[in-house]
């Protein structure tokens, strides 16, 4: 134990002492952007320990609490429900914790799916050449021209027409989460491509490949350290849009079910009463959706300049 | 210059043959197509000849170039979802959708860019500062929320403008407008202003980024002494030539400019093409999902051969010889 307390103080010393934290520190956006990150992800990922009611639990609605409006707002409102009641008598508070959880759980495995594929699709094309790397960067110059959520609109209606409609609801979120990780490899396998090329002749790669290093080694162990931090910077900026593209398909009715709902499909369903005047049913989710991806974006923009040392 | 443009025509006929290769592929191989035609109790004898009939036995080369001589008349085969003809379906939503992106690059470029210039030639003043701020909102807020909130403002809560569809149109040969009749031009309002807000927040940014560059250059301090006024130098000679990249990032922005349009016509229950499409994913509806992709890509090749050619316009640089080479370098 003794010997680890040291360890632990440098390494503290080390984060801020460095460059990165002083930048985080002096922009009061970007602090603000990180707490309320922070708070979006807490009461998201605690919401079966906070949330007040269990919104997608049948046996716990009542019909008689449905379309309760917000509590500050009317005095027919309740406290148990601090944000009202949609149609179903659903807390909109509890569904808007449940459906975010949801939307960060899409957001970040389709980004993972993203840069995996584009990682890999990145090291090979920029390692081996010629051939394979002609074929995969002209699929991602086509591809870069149709946008994300046209790309995984047509990945959706191909997936629909394969299988039946009753196992598309229950592998909904492997078939979104697919279409935006497919719809997002690019620029990954753009930026990887480029440094490998730069890299592969130096020559420590020169002497790891004479003491007979395999290639697969080679790219994992020493080239792809070099791209953490673009990789890093492209994930940031990617989650709020994977978020909103999440929430777009969702909205339009190809994304997630609605009865595991994320920000998007609670979005779409108080579009479906909005002409009736109730509007926080759409409201507060759609409030929540757009400081969750300012926030997020502001986090990526800082990341960006922080760790991109031409720009300061 | 006619090389050039020659080189482009054969790239973009090489990119259509590519998106018709994925679309033929989707065509053919996604379902099956005589599964789709016919009614359960049609029997195997009967499927095979149909297959037979429709050439679905052929070499797949072979029913690839089929699929293309027949997409380049227009042809693109019966709806799986409603048995009309493609083709058609697609025709008469074309207008709704034109003039709906009409609008709101109009909208874009008469808001956008004064607003652009407004703060590249006052960075320091609070308005300017304001519209910064406002315009980063722009950028984070998805445009489906953005035309919810309208919707719930200017239609639910004050009853102004309509909430949905294209009001009234009146028909011009085969096309139908929304610009002669009241309704029909409110109706344009909220969609025009959902489609254009992301564009309009972009090229504003452009434009101010580019106004603070070019007004530091020698000409400008040049044009002051020279005893322009204000207005010649600001807008004959600074806007002049901050266009540029602005019509470079409008062209890239095509895409998005795609992909809003579904959003935006589903928001406002807008009779245009992107809702067809949307439709027919909901319904895996692929000869109407192959057919708005070839679409799309004509539509990209011309626009991007537009851009192109609107270089040659803005910039007499590139008029001389050689002036492609350096097309590339923007």
């Amino acid at each position: 134990m003794a010997m680890q307390q040291p360890a632990t103080t440098s390494w503290l010393h080390r984060v801020t002492d460095s460059d990165v934290w002083w930048s985080f520190k002096s922009s009061p956006t970007t602090v603000a952007a990180a707490l309320a990150t922070l708070f979006i992800f807490l009461m998201a990922f605690l919401a079966p320990l906070l949330a007040p009611h269990t919104p997608f639990d049948p046996a716990t609605l009542s019909l008689s609490d449905g379309l309760k409006p917000p509590v500050l707002i009317s005095s027919d409102g309740e406290w148990t429900f601090p944000l009202g009641t949609d149609d179903q008598g659903r807390d909109v508070l509890s569904s808007i914790m449940y459906g975010t959880r949801l939307s960060l759980i899409v957001g970040f495995a389709s980004v993972i799916v993203a840069m995996l594929i584009g990682i890999t699709l990145g090291l090979v094309s920029g390692y081996f050449g010629g051939v394979v790397d002609a074929v995969i960067m002209r699929v991602a110059d086509v591809q870069l021209t149709f946008p994300a959520i046209l790309v995984a609109l047509l990945i959706d209606g191909v997936v629909r027409g394969i299988i039946s409609v009753q196992r598309h609801d229950e592998i909904a979120i492997f078939v979104i989460v697919g279409a935006i990780g497919l719809s997002f490899w690019v620029q990954y396998a753009r930026t990887v491509r480029g440094s490998v090329l730069v890299e592969k002749n130096k020559e420590y790669v020169q002497a790891a490949r004479v003491i007979g290093l395999s290639p697969v080694l080679i790219m994992v162990r020493h080239v792809l350290p070099n791209v953490t931090g673009p990789v890093l910077v492209i994930a940031t900026i990617n989650l709020g849009l994977a978020i909103i593209t999440e929430a777009t398909l969702s909205f339009l009715g190809v994304g997630l079910p609605s009865t595991e709902p994320s920000l998007g499909t609670l979005i779409r369903l108080g579009n479906e009463v909005l002409q009736s005047g109730d509007w926080w049913i759409t409201v507060f989710p759609g409030i929540t959706l757009a400081a969750l991806v300012l926030a997020v974006n502001l986090l990526g923009d800082w990341l960006r300049d922080a760790l991109n040392p031409k720009l300061r | 210059m006619i090389a050039f443009i020659l080189r482009r025509l054969l790239q973009s006929i090489a990119v259509l043959l590519a998106v018709g290769l994925v679309a033929f592929s989707l065509f053919r191989y996604v379902g099956d197509p005589i599964n789709a035609m016919v009614g359960q109790d049609t029997s195997m004898e009967d499927r095979a000849l149909l297959r037979e009939k429709l050439g679905l036995n052929d070499s797949p080369p072979v029913q690839f170039l089929r699929f293309v001589s027949n997409a380049a008349r227009g042809n693109f085969g019966l709806s799986y979802r409603t048995s009309e003809p493609v083709g058609r379906m697609i025709f008469e939503r074309v207008p709704a959708t034109l003039e709906l992106a009409f609008c709101a690059a109009i909208f874009v470029l008469f808001v956008g860019v004064p607003m652009g210039v407004y703060t590249g030639l006052y960075p320091k003043h609070w308005s300017s500062r304001l519209l910064q701020t406002v315009s980063l909102l722009g950028v984070s807020l998805p445009p489906f929320l953005l035309g919810i909130l309208l919707i719930l403002v200017f239609a639910v809560m004050l009853h102004w403008l309509p909430s949905f569809g294209r009001g009234q149109t009146v028909q011009i040969g085969w096309w139908t407008t929304n610009f002669l009749t009241i309704s029909g031009l409110k109706a344009l309002i909220l969609p025009s202003i959902t489609l254009g807000l992301f564009q309009l927040t972009l090229i504003m940014r452009l434009v101010r980024s580019e106004m603070l560059e070019v007004m530091r250059t020698d000409y400008i301090k040049f044009g002051r002494a020279r005893g322009l006024s204000n207005r010649a130098i600001n807008f004959g000679h600074a806007l002049k030539n901050t266009l540029v990249p602005v019509i470079t990032v409008m062209g890239l922005q095509l895409g998005t400019l795609i992909a809003f349009a579904i959003v935006t016509e589903t928001v406002f229950a807008w009779p245009g093409v992107g809702q067809l499409f949307l439709q027919s994913v909901q319904f895996s509806d692929i000869p109407v999902m192959a057919a708005y992709l070839l679409l799309i890509a004509l539509l990209f090749v011309v626009i991007n051969l537009i851009v192109d050619l609107l270089y040659f316009v803005v910039d007499p640089r590139l008029r001389s010889q050689g002036g492609a080479a350096r097309v590339a370098g923007h």
